[in-house]
């Protein structure tokens, strides 16, 4: 076995230094961040499919949560004239990069397989520069979703919160029991990920455009948004006093065992929530976070090309069509919790949760609120992001009024600018 | 000859210490975002440094942990280095506890203090576990007490360290001299605090240089443990400078935190060093 493998192994680089073209040809190299169980399990369809194929896959994963390593190895990669053949990126920073000009094209192969048609408009801005499609979708994902622990709920009667008022009367009677309301771990982008919520549910989806996606100084300072952050300080009050940089994945757990009766996240958390041998949908209820329903804030993965040798084109154009295929979204999707970015995948093998998201996508997409999540990089290039993050955090952590978050808020926008 | 053996590494430090010293303080005058590039903004990134918040409370913050960090772990290290220069049993195990903090990284250090400290596991778990109910130690959560709880993980880190460059001090100290104060009757406090101490200077310099240069560049420590958090209240320059840098895609206000980083420590160390070189004997 072992001798086997070696002559395998000399074999291929023998052959890849006789025909070293001919060898790089079918391959691809992919730099991304699905380390965990459910992710590196959602790559291996990638994998398996692009084999069939005869394009060989180098994997190239860096760990961490929302890719801040995985960004950084890219730059230093294509600071050294050696980018991949595609790697991971959040919407924004696919526009980022493209507006450097450091981006590929698919236009070809896009005409040719109709991706136009089939890929939402707001989700397509970020994959389309100038005409060309430079990034594929991978999937959708939705993080205003309020995940309720339906033991919990049933056996303290309660019914599951539509608007923020009802949200704080259910906390406030689980308070009084001694249940924790709402389980959240204190980290810039979760504390974003409910004040994305809020501002949604509080002001509407007119609102959170004007103000999170145009950064409009009147909406920014609107009596709105310091009621915004009025609900931010009763959410505080709702949480277990020792939340302060959890991961959001324990935090899921205290959903699941009981300790706490609601959760804040994106869907990634069905994975937890699978993972505990519980139905997403029946034993954890998901519903629209408070006040946002009709809406659909998204987060979605994509895989930016960058200009390869001609050898490579032809594996890229495989890897781009294997990614954009319904049956690659289908079983990509199952696995990674969130739905496929094409509006034609069937969604009969998906879960409650998942058939309502897909539900609500084409709602909303109809209704022209479907809209890009800032805690998830799809609303404001990163430091404009990162220094609302700033605030939204700083003011969560200390007991800065409602008023002076607004205004730090602003001068923290424009700081960034 | 030694000149030809030498000329190699002085060409790489040349090149990849002062070569990216000089580029950093370059690009930091630049308007760079994501990547490097050459269009020259004057001193603007440095006044939008100093205009975001998050910077003023790194600072803030850099104040507060280097001073207690230093003199914590100078007072801590030179007392235990004073009670085991006193003939002692077991000298040895004494000394390898104590320095056994040193050999841990500052990650692993980080992750222990944060079991320790965190309210729910560590400390106030076990003593109310142990039946002390009202037992509260919550300064890992509160954002106006973290900033010490890493004073406490870098001074239990360093404190050996200190204790075992203190102590070699200790033990070079002429032995004539002390006997001569004994005969003269000098009680012990006036001993160590009018011989023995300043006796020590050189060994007190090597110590600041290393706690200075070791507090200014932690950055391991702090977000292991608190990952700058809670909000931005355990910021310091050097997590700044990243989050800058590689975050948020502002390589030129990053630079130029580097650079206010790098002048801070030169305007302190520079002289100190100066005026201690200069006091020595030409040998």
């Amino acid at each position: 076995m072992r001798l086997s493998f070696k002559i395998t192994a000399l074999t291929a680089a023998l052959s890849a230094s006789v025909s070293g073209h001919a060898f790089a040809a079918e391959s691809v190299e992919v730099l991304h961040w699905w380390t965990s169980g459910g992710e590196a399990a959602a790559v291996g369809v990638l994998k398996d499919d692009l084999q069939k194929k005869g394009v060989s896959w180098q994997d190239m994963p860096v760990a961490g949560g929302g890719g801040e390593a995985a960004t950084t190895t890219l730059k230093a990669r294509v600071a050294a004239g050696n980018p991949p053949t595609a790697a991971q990126l959040l919407g924004m920073a696919v526009n980022e990069w493209s507006e450097q000009g450091l981006l590929g094209d698919l236009t070809s192969v896009a005409q040719k397989e109709g991706w136009d048609k089939v890929v939402p408009d707001q989700i397509k801005q970020f994959a389309v520069h100038d005409g060309k499609w430079q990034a594929v979708p991978v999937n959708i994902h939705r993080p205003n979703w309020l995940w309720i622990n339906a033991k919990v709920f049933k056996d303290n009667g309660l019914e599951p919160p539509k608007t923020w008022d009802e949200f704080n009367a259910v906390a406030e009677k689980l308070k009084a029991k001694g249940i924790t309301p709402l389980a959240h771990g204190g980290q810039p982008w979760q504390d974003t990920t409910i004040f994305d919520d809020v501002v949604l549910g509080l002001g509407g989806p007119e609102f959170y455009k004007k103000a999170i996606i145009e950064l409009d100084e009147t909406a920014l300072g609107s009596d709105t948004m310091v009621k915004v952050f009025d609900q931010m300080r009763k959410i505080r009050g709702y949480v277990d006093p020792n939340f302060s940089g959890r991961d959001w994945n324990l935090a899921t757990g205290m959903v699941l065992k009981g300790d706490a009766a609601m959760q804040l996240m994106g869907d990634w958390a069905k994975g937890e929530i699978v993972k505990a041998g519980m139905k997403p949908g029946v034993d954890i209820l998901c519903v629209t976070a408070p006040g946002t329903e009709g809406s659909f804030l998204f987060n979605t993965d994509f895989l930016a090309m960058f200009p390869v040798g001609a050898d490579k084109v032809d594996a890229q154009t495989k890897l781009a069509s294997s990614v954009m295929s319904p049956e690659f979204q289908q079983a990509f999707n199952l696995v990674k919790g969130s739905i496929p970015a094409r509006s034609d995948v069937p969604g009969d093998k998906f879960d409650a949760c998942a058939q309502k998201s897909m539900a609500d996508l084409k709602t909303a997409e109809k209704a022209g609120t479907l809209m890009g999540s800032l805690a998830h990089g799809h609303a404001e290039p990163a430091s404009i992001q990162r220094a609302i993050f700033d605030v939204v955090t700083q003011h969560i952590n200390s007991d800065m009024s409602s008023k002076d978050a607004v205004s730090a808020l602003i001068s923290s926008i424009q700081a960034a600018k | 000859m030694p000149a030809i053996v030498l000329s190699p590494s002085l060409a790489v430090i040349t090149v990849c210490v002062y070569g990216f010293i000089a580029y950093t303080a370059l690009l930091s005058f630049t308007g760079s975002k994501m990547f490097a590039n050459f269009t020259f903004v004057g001193w603007r990134q440095y006044g939008r440094l100093f205009e975001n918040p998050r910077w003023i409370t790194a600072i803030e913050n850099m104040a507060i942990f280097g001073c207690l960090y230093i003199i914590g772990a100078t007072c801590l290290g030179l007392f235990i280095a004073i009670l085991i220069d006193q003939r002692i049993r077991f000298e040895g195990v004494f000394r390898a506890v104590f320095l056994y903090p040193m050999a841990l990284s500052f990650v692993v250090t980080g992750v222990i203090w944060q079991w320790l400290l965190n309210p729910g596991l560590g400390l106030e778990h076990m003593m109310r576990e142990l039946g002390w109910d009202s037992f509260s130690f919550q300064w890992l959560i509160e954002p106006d007490r973290a900033i010490y709880t890493i004073v406490i993980a870098g001074v239990w880190q360093v404190t050996g360290f200190v204790m075992a460059l203190l102590l070699a001090g200790l033990r070079g100290v002429d032995t004539e001299i002390l006997r001569a104060a004994r005969i003269d009757g000098a009680p012990i406090h006036k001993v160590y605090t009018r011989i023995i101490i300043p006796a020590l200077r050189p060994a007190f310099l090597t110590v600041f240089v290393i706690e200075a240069h070791l507090a200014i560049k932690s950055y391991d420590l702090v977000v292991a443990l608190t990952k700058g958090g809670p909000g931005v209240s355990t910021e310091l320059p050097s997590t700044f400078m990243y989050s800058m840098t590689f975050t948020r895609n502002e390589l030129a206000v990053g630079a130029a935190s580097a650079t206010v980083m790098l002048v801070t420590l030169a305007s302190i160390i520079i002289p100190y060093l100066y005026s201690e070189l200069r006091n020595e004997p030409a040998t």
